[in-house]
């Protein structure tokens, strides 16, 4: 039956003639860097390097017109369960290999990519460095390589997108602005940047809207320390990025929603969106999900306080040293943020707290109020590790195998956002704040729901959205990243993304908008 | 305990279900044939152009079901035995009931035309429907769809993204002109054939014609043309699902007869959804309504009145809405294809023919009566708020803004929409 369903003889999946071409252009363009990455000797770098990118740019650019141009305007699902690409067939797992495999090497294996420890790159790397010295001055690192091949994806697959849905201007103004920030900020400022470097003045790589903890690294020693003696200008980025955790981030969050970063600006939200839209119906909307999502996401949030806590406190000094800052203020700071938090949370909102999510916040405070109590009776290492093992240990399980190898690798099996849903704990906390404190959500018009599913089955983060819609209820998700594709594929116009005021947000309802007025009245107010 | 049946899992019978569970303690059983779960019958035409798997169909995991003691039973109701209160199923077996409900839904109209039993003729109502059309379109090239309405078009969308050719027979002048003023169904018509529908407006069918194997091959329309195709769509309407309850106790006219309570004329039987036939119907709404949000709303109220609290099945503002290849369509209130005496239609419609509205208000009052929107998603709970209200024409088209639904940052088209009416009508606004 199944199969009947998905795999009948008629169904257009072979691709047209110049949808052919475009991917043979675009597969050139990739092959020749690996044939650089096979340590090939080109005879004019920057031309060859300049035909590549341009190849893999084109490619993709030319199969999205081919694909998007001559059609209406409109929702373009056809086939999408058909195909072996999207409905997890062999061209699904070859890519998932295929991008799996390079993350590895890329992470553990970067002298495959022509990485030497001494002396000059070659292979792949040093195929990048006509680029890199145009843009910095210097020669490319891995992850310049990645970092170019990253930004080529969101801005011709963002192409596509918007080709794709060019009839809905949410959808085409949000995916600018991630081609946008991702250009500009992630790959050209950071390079321009490094040209300011010298002998005596050096300034950390910094992504601006890379903010603390998706960007876990940015309190360590060596990039404090960098911009403390950077003067004016590393404090002011130092500040920054304390200043976008603890201003920026909750007032922007309380106006729009945690859409503005995780789906306007940040660089894994780009890439999903863009590269990553085939594969955003792989969502997994089982409730059991949903359960292993809370749980997961939240060790993750936990997991990176306690190291940055570590760390910090680490090369902190005590008040012999002259500096306010003292490891015990630090400390004794953070577990203050940390109870007022969780004190105003239980006071004011302890009945949206489903029970697990009670007993887990509970669970979480007493342990990390635990550990900072066992440290200063026992003087044992703070949290029990040493600072750089816990932060090393942080870095390969969830800032390479997690948000890397499965979070992007596996986009063709899991879906295109797994690291957003299940590991970021950026996400996580303005997710946390997006259900308890702002003025997003998104309405459910009426009774006009037909339940058909599209919304659930387009949702990347596998948020049940029916479950909602067909009840007349808002949805209002820690997890939503705002992404507004449900209420694109929405036929009956029931979805609407806003801001709006935080009375009636969530509005649960016993019968629908529609029925016998008395009756909406007496039900719904019995609630 | 009291032990409720409900024969069809569709929004229907699952809706009373729901709520009588919410309400009750009481034994709840759901029997259906078509399928195990409870599924989006609407959404049926995702699954055939691959935007969904059919398990995306279902609304309710499949553990909802035991988790809220709701019994499911997979059975086809033969016959009922009202005095015994007992059904009969085709696999022999019988099973008692304390209240009955009926809730069978449609089947698609069949008008007695020749050829209309050959193989690959069929309707789009029911899960197996879906499975016959996959059968049916392997190796199809061309396929004639007979009904100008919200199932024909959806049928023509699904075949056309198999590479299909679609030729569309409607009996009147433009799409669904039946429930659609002319000039909203003038613009449908365009936007279907835009798509590479040929439409044949005006086209009745005369026969079918098959080959030696009973295949279909061709179509014959009244004027004596012979158009070949390899399926024919049968979507002239559809009729409440009641034919083995015929000839019993069991008062049918078009559809199960029933009462304000949603009661038959017997005692402990209740009927709701597609296969009711009001006795007295309610307002301006047709006595027999095969739409999903009626069907809800009847199950909303039946189990109230199963589980003590007596409601009479009493729905508010009228409203429905479609889609149409691209264009969404809603509407709120009573906009009729052909305006009232005492009624006027105000029209509105932007340069692409792709977005555009009607709205309809009393001559003399000016109140507005009702809105059909294209292409511009409107809010419900406001367009309900204002008819309750009665606020006239003007109010409406002057707070137009209020009720707009569209995604952030749309083109906004309040301002043309006021200035043609101003111009048009000179009403005070």
């Amino acid at each position: 039956m199944e199969n009947n369903m998905s795999i009948t003889g008629d169904v257009p999946a072979s691709l047209s003639i110049p949808q052919k071409a475009a991917t043979f252009v675009g597969i050139a363009g990739l092959f020749i860097l690996v044939l650089a990455g096979l340590n090939t000797n080109f005879p004019n770098k920057t031309v060859w390097l300049s035909i590549s990118l341009s190849a893999i740019t084109v490619g993709i650019i030319w199969f999205s017109k081919a694909t998007y141009a001559n059609k209406h305007e409109g929702i373009k699902n056809d086939g999408v369960w058909f195909k072996a690409i999207s409905n997890r067939g062999y061209l699904a797992w070859i890519s998932g290999i295929l991008l799996t495999g390079f993350y590895i090497v890329l992470y553990f294996y970067p002298e495959y990519l022509g990485l030497v420890e001494k002396g000059d790159n070659t292979g792949l790397i040093v195929f990048f460095d006509p680029l890199s010295k145009l843009l910095s001055g210097g020669p490319a690192s891995q992850w310049f390589v990645y970092g170019t091949l990253y930004t080529i994806a969101i801005l011709a697959f963002g192409i596509k997108f918007i080709w794709k849905y060019r009839h809905n201007r949410y959808e085409r103004l949000r995916t600018i602005s991630v081609m946008f920030f991702q250009t500009a900020f992630a790959f050209l400022i950071p390079e321009f940047m490094a040209r300011l470097n010298s002998d005596s003045f050096s300034l950390p790589y910094s992504d601006l809207k890379s903010i603390w903890p998706l960007n876990y690294y940015n309190f360590d020693q060596y990039r404090v320390d960098e911009y403390i003696s950077a003067g004016n200008i590393g404090i002011a980025l130092l500040l920054f990025g304390i200043a976008s955790i603890f201003i920026i981030t909750p007032i922007l969050t309380y106006k729009y929603g945690k859409r503005w970063y995780c789906s306007w600006v940040c660089g894994c939200g780009g890439l999903a969106e863009t590269a990553g839209d085939p594969f955003r119906h792989l969502s997994d909307k089982r409730q059991s999900a949903w359960k292993i999502e809370r749980w997961v996401v939240h060790s993750v949030v936990v997991f990176v306080v306690l190291m940055t806590t570590a760390v910090v406190y680490s090369y902190l000094g005590d008040s012999s040293k002259g500096y306010w800052l003292t490891r015990d203020v630090f400390l004794i700071g953070v577990a203050l943020l940390l109870t007022a938090i969780f004190t105003l949370v239980m006071v004011f909102k302890r009945n949206e707290f489903k029970k697990d999510a009670r007993y887990g916040a509970i669970g979480y405070m007493a342990i990390i109020l635990a550990l900072i109590a066992f440290h200063y009776l026992s003087g044992k290492n703070l949290f029990l590790f040493d600072a750089y093992q816990l932060r090393s240990f942080y870095g390969f399980l969830i800032g390479s195998i997690f948000s890397g190898v499965i979070g992007t690798g596996f986009y063709p099996i899991f879906g295109n956002r797994v690291w957003c849903r299940f590991g970021c704990p950026m996400a996580a906390i303005l997710g946390f704040q997006q259900r308890l404190f702002s003025k997003f959500r998104i309405t459910t018009n009426g009774g006009q729901c037909i339940s058909c599913g599209n919304c659930s089955t387009y949702c990347e983060m596998g948020i049940d959205v029916r479950a909602y819609a067909q009840k007349g209820e808002n949805i209002v998700r820690s997890s939503c990243v705002g992404c507004g594709i449900c209420a694109a594929v929405c036929p009956r116009g029931v979805l609407k993304l806003e801001n709006d005021s935080m009375k009636g947000r969530i509005n649960s309802k016993e019968v629908l908008l529609g029925n016998d007025v008395d009756l909406l009245d007496l039900l719904n107010q019995k609630q | 305990m009291e032990h409720i049946v409900i024969i069809g899992n569709g929004i229907s019978g699952i809706t009373a279900a729901r709520h009588i569970r919410k309400n009750s303690d009481k034994r709840i059983t759901v029997i259906s044939a078509e399928s195990e779960h409870f599924f989006s019958r609407t959404a049926l035409m995702y699954v055939y152009m691959g935007h969904m798997k059919w398990e995306h169909l279902k609304p309710y995991e499949d553990w909802f079901w035991e988790k809220n003691r709701i019994e499911l039973k997979k059975e086809w109701v033969e016959s009922v035995d009202f005095d015994n209160k007992t059904l009969h199923f085709s696999s022999k077996q019988s099973m008692n009931y304390d209240k009955l409900i009926l809730a069978t839904g449609s089947i698609h109209n069949k008008f007695g035309w020749e050829g209309q039993e050959l193989k690959g003729v069929q309707g789009l109502v029911t899960k197996q429907d879906l499975e016959l059309l996959e059968e049916n379109t392997k190796n199809c090239k061309k396929a004639v769809i007979i009904g100008g309405g919200l199932i024909g078009v959806e049928l023509a969308e699904m075949l056309l993204t198999r590479n299909i050719q679609v030729t569309f027979l409607i009996r009147e002048e433009g799409f669904w002109s039946g429930i659609l003023p002319q000039k909203n169904a003038d613009l449908i018509s365009k936007h279907i054939t835009s798509h590479g529908v040929e439409i044949k407006h005006r086209t009745e069918l005369d026969k079918i014609v098959g080959d030696k194997e009973g295949n279909v091959r061709s179509i014959v329309t009244k004027t004596g043309e012979e158009i070949e195709c390899e399926l024919v769509g049968l979507c002239a309407g559809v009729h409440p699902n009641v034919d083995f309850l015929r000839n019993t106790a069991l008062e049918i006219d078009k559809g199960i007869l029933v009462n304000s309570f949603l009661q038959t004329n017997i005692k402990d039987v209740y009927a709701i959804g597609d296969c009711v036939q009001q006795r007295q119907p309610i307002g301006q709404r047709k006595s027999i309504e095969a739409v999903w949000y009626t069907g809800r709303m009847m199950g909303e109220t039946v189990a109230q009145t199963l589980t003590g609290n007596k409601r009479e099945y009493n729905p508010g503002h009228w409203f429905n809405s479609a889609k149409f290849f691209d264009i969404e369509y809603q509407t709120y209130g009573w906009v009729f294809n052909k305006p009232k005496e005492s009624e006027t239609h105000f029209h509105w419609v932007h340069q692409d023919n792709k977005k555009f509205l009607t709205i309809s208000y009393d001559t003399i009052s000016n109140k507005f009566l009702g809105i059909n929107t294209f292409g511009i998603r409107m809010r419900h709970e406001k367009f309900d708020t204002w008819l309750s209200d009665e606020r006239s024409v003007g109010y409406v088209i002057s707070h137009l803004k209020e009720a707009n639904f569209d995604p952030e940052f749309y083109k906004r088209y309040e301002a043309s929409i006021f200035d043609k009416f101003q111009k048009e009508y000179q009403v005070s606004v």
